[in-house]
């Protein structure tokens, strides 16, 4: 146990340190961007002196060692710096976006996992049959669809026909009309389909197909023989050995995307005009809102880093052989 | 029966294919693949001879805004009144180049890192992998988002960028990789004679890891082209290349939903789904013909053996 324990000790220590890259890695390549925040402030008719009071105010006239400790101090207790747009901090203006996101996402990816991991092991299992080959092939065409392209298709060939709206979270007039909170769950529910949809069938090719590849390696292993050989039925032997040893790579797997599709979703909700995290980095790009990017990446990798800490957490009590 | 015929009678199949280069047996022996490789010959030809083949030029107006497709127009016009065709083919060749050259980018910086770590070994490993681990966490389309949007819209930035996203995968493939065949005896003995490591890397470790470095190419054009495609529909294209990406993008701009206008968008994606499915598909295939241990399920009757064998086919 106590190997298991130091484990966790370093992954934990590795994600912290990956945090502290992640948020270096940001102070240089916002370092890099043509001109200093005096530019990004856009005023053409700023003398001299108010750009150096603005650089001073942002502390851009200290030596660049001195400037990267203030801001991994000011990173460290959550001030990311006020949105050049709204004038707000950083850290509220993400937190509103974040929470529309997370839900849509999930529901995307709930419906990719139970779906494409029993693909993946019936496919594994009837190796070679009409099921397999059908499940293979559609697994890569939804792989290799373009994300936002497939948002579009639902758009014009789906909404239409089931009556479902294309834009936005909620119907802006229902809260005029005071419904009770069922209508506008019900509502926001309607507007979370297509793109939860779009999410669900772009991970569920991969999912599919990594379930797929990952069952037919361990159904090739001795252990499997053994247990055939013991007498087991087919069913068992997936279920206890097979599935049991093919989910490692899975999990990873799920949990590593979770955190991606958190930043993947920008795609999709620039398609449907969701207020997500995705749509508020698009308008960020577009406005070249600096602190709010800078924001919005930091908060991102951290939740990959995290997610990523899970998924060794995880493996941790799934397969004991990790900490050797 | 001479013992020639009766040796051709019991091995009929490497008799007829034992001339024949390996490339050749690999797409003979998965279907899957020979069609991949077929699609993308055909649009590799298209992007090849685009300006002599495309009905029009790629900034040309020749009809009404959106107009819909018909006789000289097949697929019908954008919303400058653009021959959607044309724009097809002339963005072939940009999308191509784009998912070639960022795929090249990634392949050559993380084969360099993943041969030098996995050789080499000891602290430059350790070292070399854990910058690996750093940029393997970072969310790929959020970085490029923000580094296409300072270092501004260019394809050359866009495959630079495609690079800096990808060789982390690749580096710690090869790395792998070359780890095993480090270990292997003719190795061991060419280092005992006195080879110099740039000749051991060159002569007996790349031949070996070289059809895995290739497959891991192929799918990675295909991540390329959709990142490619990404970049471009969230405005940091190239503005002056008229990519397949950039045609879905502007199509979605331009409202072309609210004008029905299907024929703007739905060419560009399916082109683009086409030559992302057809790489996927011999790359994938690649990859299974690399993974003897794919080849064995002790489920199925018929494929039962003793042990994994490896495939002749794909050891080479």
């Amino acid at each position: 146990m106590r190997a298991g324990w130091s484990y966790v000790g370093r992954r934990a220590l590795f994600a912290l340190i990956t945090i502290l890259v992640a948020i270096s890695l940001n102070f240089v390549l916002f370092r890099l961007a043509p001109g200093d925040r005096t530019s990004a402030l856009r005023c053409q008719g700023c003398t001299q002196e108010f750009k150096a009071q603005v650089r001073a105010e942002f502390g851009l006239d200290r030596s660049v060692p001195e400037q990267y400790l203030v801001y991994v101090k000011e990173t460290a207790t959550g001030n990311l710096g006020r949105s050049f747009v709204t004038q707000q901090p950083v850290l509220a203006e993400l937190w509103k976006p974040v929470r529309n996101t997370i839900p849509m996402v999930l529901l995307g990816t709930l419906f990719a996992i139970s779906l494409g991991l029993t693909l993946g092991v019936v496919s594994a299992w009837r190796r070679g049959t009409i099921t397999d080959r059908t499940s293979v092939w559609s697994g890569l065409l939804l792989y290799s669809l373009p994300t936002q392209w497939l948002a579009l298709m639902l758009i014009f060939y789906a909404a239409g026909p089931l009556g479902l709206p294309t834009s936005d979270i909620a119907d802006p007039y229902l809260a005029y009309e005071n419904p009770g909170w069922w209508p506008e769950l019900v509502d926001r529910l309607q507007h979370m389909v297509l793109p939860a949809a779009t999410i669900g069938l772009v991970l569920f090719g991969e999912y599919t197909l990594i379930t797929r590849s990952s069952m037919l390696e361990a159904l090739g292993e001795d252990y499997i023989l053994t247990a055939r050989a013991k007498g087991l039925s087919n069913w068992q032997i997936v279920r206890r050995h097979a599935l049991r040893n093919s989910l490692l790579p899975i999990v990873t797997l799920i949990f590593l995307s979770l955190g991606f599709i958190l930043g993947g979703a920008i795609l999709i909700e620039t398609v449907f005009n969701y207020p997500g995290i995705g749509l508020q980095l698009y308008e960020s790009v577009t406005e070249r809102d600096y602190p709010m990017l800078q924001g919005g990446f930091l908060l991102l990798t951290v939740s990959v880093i995290l997610m990523n800490f899970l998924a060794d957490l995880l493996y941790f009590r799934l397969d004991p052989r990790v900490t050797e | 029966m001479s013992p020639q015929e009766l040796a051709e009678a019991i091995i009929p199949a490497t008799a007829d294919t034992r001339r024949r280069p390996p490339v050749w047996r690999f797409l003979k022996g998965h279907p899957q693949a020979a069609i991949g490789a077929a699609i993308l010959i055909v649009f590799a030809l298209i992007a090849i001879l685009g300006p002599w083949i495309a009905p029009y030029g790629p900034r040309e107006q020749v009809g009404p805004i959106f107009g819909t497709p018909s006789n000289p127009h097949p697929l019908g016009l954008d919303d400058a009144g653009i021959d959607i065709l044309s724009l097809l083919i002339h963005g072939a060749r940009i999308t191509l180049i784009v998912g070639f050259t960022g795929a090249l980018v990634a392949v050559l910086v993380g084969g360099t890192i993943g041969i030098i770590s996995g050789y080499f070994g000891g602290r430059l490993d350790n070292l070399l992998m854990r910058v690996t681990d750093y940029f393997l966490v970072l969310p790929d389309l959020v970085l490029l988002i923000v580094v296409a949007s300072i270092w501004g819209r260019s394809l050359r930035n866009i495959i630079i960028i495609i690079g800096l996203v990808y060789w982390t995968f690749m580096a710690r493939l090869i790395r792998s990789q070359v780890k095993v065949v480090r270990e292997r005896a003719y190795v061991k003995r060419a280092q005992a004679l006195g080879a110099s490591h740039l000749r051991i890397i060159l002569r007996h470790v790349l031949p070996q890891v070289l059809p895995l470095i290739l497959a891991q190419t192929v799918l990675m054009v295909a991540l390329a082209i959709f990142l490619e495609t990404a970049i471009s529909f969230l405005g940091l294209g190239d503005p002056n290349a008229p990519s397949w990406g950039r045609m879905i993008e502007n199509g979605f701009d331009r409202s072309a939903i609210s004008y029905g206008a299907w024929w703007a968008i739905v060419p560009p994606g399916l082109a683009v789904a086409i030559v992302i499915m057809a790489f996927n598909m011999l790359g994938t295939a690649a990859e299974d013909a690399l993974n003897p241990r794919l080849k064995v399920s002790h489920l199925l009757r018929r494929h039962f053996r003793m042990r994994p064998l490896p495939d002749k086919d794909a050891a080479r």
